[in-house]
């Protein structure tokens, strides 16, 4: 069980650096903004999991029902926040990225570098 | 409750909230008018928080009336205060004398959502600048980059799209990094409430976390703030955006970020990790001083001027961090004060630029031969400007490099290496600034010059007034330098 | 059990993660970034975190697939081989991934009740909602009014990113001609011959609409609220369009009132914040608004949801019209 206590903290550090490989890694940019995307998801799974309580269950109070365990509210509250957060800087990414797609006829970053350095 | 405790809030939201009615404005100019008033506002508030501030010192203001860790606090210091004045003055400056040229860049039926978008990026700035809570600051950097990203992607040349993109990616990287360190600090200490933090700080013993924290939290404003080597997203972001918004963001945009950055170095890190400020130095001076030398020695190859002054920006930011890495007051005050004066020398060179570019059609050095003769007013506040950031007695910009240069002096014999760096790379700015200079008076004018003027009379007059204010700072300075030394204070407050 | 399962959907999420990094074919890669985020759904549920859970389905495996999709469509769906060495980028990322695997071995284990996030503020915010708030979930007590502020924030995410998408796609040789505004193009006919879809689709839709309103209206008994509810009532909205066509949809709600909503909603919250400054409060402070303050918290907290509701169901409206009308071109 010892293991198994950090093994969510593995699992958003390896999502995280997925994401981030594909951020700089990857040239296409939508691929980047999937990355990006992947990226963020891996910080909300650290905040939910920090959150966590053993035998907790959601932080909705029952009436009547006295010593029940609740998980933490707040980093639920956080995280709602950035979700909304992420998906806007989504929308507004790809919105960028069709105008790229217009003026340049490609997406791939090294095809508009080579485009821009012609010119 | 009198309006003056309602201030710090009503910093925030009166733009904030104002910012969809402008989206709905449709008359010609209004939403301009409206943008502008509204800016006005802001910055008449501001100046009323710094009297109160500097009155009865910080101020805090709880959110919903629910009493800080558990609601949001609002906190203004002298430091914040200083920010507010440079973030406020350079929106209403820019909005007030810079319409002719937006006119100019962008079509009249885009103009409510730019202007809209402009008001988001103030509110984001200052709410930024007043948040005592370190995921306040989160959202509002959000609100503050996903707004610049529009006023950038407002840019007429196609190469704008793939500027802006690149700044959306590193951004939201920076912005992630800073929340990925905030849940650890807030994993380790249960709080949000960055003075709350400060003190609960002192209880945790797994050290670990809290030192990746800071990392993380580092790496991630200094990407946002364009620190040596994770500038790359800003030369072409300047470049490509509308003038009028260059001259906005390169007054401030990345001072509110290294403002957040100092914030956590001194008051959250400083006070609770041991050889914490021995890490920030030997960290920060290196880079600062690589980033100034660097950044200069690219500046004196560059031909596009407005990419030019993007990497004299960069150098410009390593003197703020070489002044703070020193972690001695006058180390700070220096690094705090060039943020205004810096504020006040980029704003004039961009606005003249902006008036330089209602006439010219590139604003590459070829192009400019001999356009001082043509334009003797907007050159001569180039110039005026150029002094400034170069430091020249007399000018703003001389006394932060005076007080950088005696801050640094105190370290020995590091510190003369340091003001060798200093020195040559004013002289590298020297350099660039007289290529400029020597194009424009005694160039030969390219063959399609005859039809230029002077430009429009109102953006020189915003010019000038910026370029005076140089004087004025440079021959005045006790303003920015009160505050600057409050702010220097309080940040080593609790250090022994 | 739930230890081993969430063992077992972690695992298949970094497998999910690797695979959507690795196809070449970037519709494959948006279907699996759904399938990522119903992954990390069932994990956030099992976590306790229902309303995170909610959120996570209906914009990340939701909406996101939905604008990510009508992106490809203007754009096309394969990725170039890319010439860049990864090496570099491999030795960034090994280097961070090191640091923080390193530090978690000093982080509280999972689930620890003694962790410092589980003292401090949070056990307040449970024993205070019941008494100052007098309903259930305590997640919507905070994030509608110990964090009021915070959520306000992030409506003017929102607003902006709205903002941002029209503005940008306002321009460029793609832009819909402002003077004759939306020439139905090929696609936006919808699937209108299809019929099992539609059929389908239409019975669906009015259930989603209704489960929407109820997620906005008992946000404070059970997990939901306005975001939640904006989000599955915009995407709702999203399947008539796909089923009726665009021009069909946007007779419905015209981009003009998807504005509305979007400043409407938006100022509304606003403006509950304002009147709390006015009759003696602090900005945003419920509890001003009634003689009893703790009517005056579920009064305050039941009208800024609407205004999320409203301009967030409003925003990703737009957003995905403004894609949706975007002539393809070359």
């Amino acid at each position: 069980m010892e293991i198994l206590g950090l093994y969510n903290y593995w699992a958003y550090v390896a999502v995280l650096m997925i994401g981030f490989y594909a951020v700089i890694a990857k040239s296409n940019l939508i691929k980047k903004l999937i990355g990006l995307s992947i990226f963020q998801s891996a910080v909300f799974l650290l905040y939910i999991t920090m959150g966590k309580v053993d035998g907790g269950t959601a932080p909705i109070i029952q009436a009547g029902v006295s010593d029940q365990i609740f998980s933490n509210p707040l980093p639920q509250v956080l995280i709602l926040t950035a979700i909304v957060v992420g998906v806007s800087t989504l929308a507004l990414g790809l919105a960028i990225v069709v105008r790229i797609k217009e003026s340049y006829g490609t997406i791939e970053e090294d095809q508009i570098h080579l485009l821009d350095h012609k010119s | 409750m009198s309006i003056y405790q309602h201030l710090p809030a009503l910093q925030v939201v009166v733009p904030m909230l104002i910012a969809p009615l402008v989206v709905l404005m449709r008359g010609r100019g209004l939403a301009w008018a409206m943008a502008t008033a509204t800016s006005m506002m802001a910055f008449i508030i501001a100046v009323s928080l710094t009297n109160i501030v500097l009155e009865t010192g910080a101020v805090s203001y709880a959110m919903g009336s629910w009493q800080a860790p558990y609601g949001i606090e609002l906190r203004v210091t002298a430091f914040s205060a200083l920010l507010l004045l440079i973030v406020t003055a350079a929106s209403t400056i820019t909005l007030l004398f810079g319409k002719q040229s937006i006119d100019s860049q962008l079509e009249e039926h885009r103009q409510p959502m730019f202007y809209a978008a402009w008001l988001l990026v103030l509110a984001g700035l200052v709410g930024i600048v007043v948040a005592g809570d370190a995921f306040n600051i989160f959202v509002f950097m959000e609100v503050s980059s996903l707004a610049s990203y529009i006023l950038i992607a407002a840019g007429p040349n196609r190469k704008a799209m793939p500027s802006v993109f690149k700044y959306l990616i590193m951004g939201t990287i920076g912005a992630t990094f800073y929340l990925i360190g905030v849940g650890l600090i807030y994993m380790m200490t249960g709080t949000l409430n960055l003075a709350d933090m400060e003190v609960r700080l002192q209880e945790v013993q797994d050290i670990k976390p809290i030192i990746v924290a800071a990392g993380f939290i580092t790496v991630g404003l200094a990407l946002k703030a364009a620190v040596f080597p994770l500038h790359v997203w800003l030369p072409n972001s300047y470049t490509y955006a509308p003038h009028m918004v260059t001259a906005f963001f390169a007054a401030c945009a990345t001072k509110v970020s290294l403002f957040v950055l100092l914030r956590f170095e001194f008051l959250v890190f400083h006070q609770n990790l041991v050889e914490h400020v021995g890490h920030f130095s030997t960290f920060l001076i290196p880079l600062a001083v690589i980033g100034i030398l660097l950044a200069s020695g690219v500046a004196l190859f560059e031909s596009h001027l407005k990419r030019l002054l993007a990497y004299s920006s960069i150098a410009q930011v390593g003197y703020i961090l070489l002044g703070a890495s020193m972690a001695t007051a006058s180390g700070l005050t220096a690094g705090i004060i060039h943020m205004f004066n810096h504020a006040l020398a980029k704003g004039a060179l961009f606005f003249a630029i902006a008036c330089l570019a209602t006439q010219v059609s590139s604003l590459r050095l070829e192009n400019l031969g001999g356009v001082a003769r043509k334009m003797p007013w907007t050159m001569a506040a180039f110039v005026i400007g150029g002094l400034s950031l170069v430091g020249i007695p007399g000018t703003a910009g001389f006394i932060s490099k005076w007080l950088l240069i005696s801050a640094v002096l105190e370290k020995g014999t590091l510190g003369i290496f340091l003001v060798v760096a200093v020195l040559v790379s004013s002289l590298m700015a020297a350099v660039y600034f007289w290529r400029i200079v020597e194009v424009a008076y005694f160039g030969d004018a390219p063959k399609q010059s005859a039809e230029l003027h002077e430009a429009p009379k109102w953006m020189l007059l915003g010019t000038w007034f910026v370029a005076l204010a140089n004087i004025y700072y440079g021959l005045n300075p006790s303003l920015p330098l009160l505050l600057s030394n409050q702010a220097a204070a309080s940040l080593l407050g609790q250090l022994p | 059990m739930v230890t081993l399962f969430a063992v077992f959907l972690l695992t298949l999420l970094v497998l999910t993660a690797i695979a959507v990094v690795q196809t070449k074919n970037l519709f494959v890669a948006v279907m699996l970034m759904g399938i990522f985020s119903l992954l990390m759904a069932t994990v956030f549920f099992i976590l306790d975190a229902a309303d995170v859970a909610l959120t996570e389905a209906a914009v990340g495996a939701g909406i996101s697939t939905m604008l990510f999709l009508a992106t490809l469509a203007l754009t096309g769906e394969h990725e170039k081989p890319s010439k860049k060495g990864p090496w570099i980028s491999g030795l960034v990322v090994a280097i961070t991934s090191l640091i923080l695997i390193d530090a978690t071995f000093e982080q509280p284990y999972l689930g620890d009740p003694m962790a410092p996030v589980q003292q401090h503020v949070a056990p307040w915010y449970l024993e205070m909602t019941p008494e100052l708030m007098d309903f259930p979930n305590v997640v919507t007590a905070v994030l509608a009014s110990f964090r009021g502020y915070d959520t306000l924030g992030e409506v003017f995410v929102v607003l902006t990113a709205c903002i941002g998408v029209l503005f940008i796609l306002s321009a460029g040789p793609g832009a819909p001609n402002p003077k004759s505004p939306r020439i139905p193009t090929a696609p936006s006919v919808g699937l209108r011959h299809h019929l099992i879809p539609r059929v389908v689709g239409k019975l669906l839709i009015p259930f989603i609409v209704l489960f929407g309103l109820y997620v906005q209206f008992h946000g404070e008994y059970s997990p939901g609220g306005g975001f939640q509810a904006g989000a599955i009532i915009a995407a709702g909205m999203i399947l008539y369009a796909l089923l009726e066509g665009e021009k069909q949809a946007l007779k419905v709600l015209p981009q003009s009132v998807l504005i509305g909503m979007v400043v409407g909603g938006a100022m509304l919250y606003g403006m509950v914040g304002v009147v709390g400054m006015l009759m003696g409060g602090n900005f945003l402070d419920y509890s001003v608004l009634s003689s009893n303050p703790v009517s005056g918290q579920q009064i305050g907290i039941l009208i800024i949801e609407i205004g999320v509701g409203l301009a967030v169901c409003g925003a990703l409206l737009a957003i995905f019209h403004a894609f949706a009308a975007r002539r393809s071109v070359g």
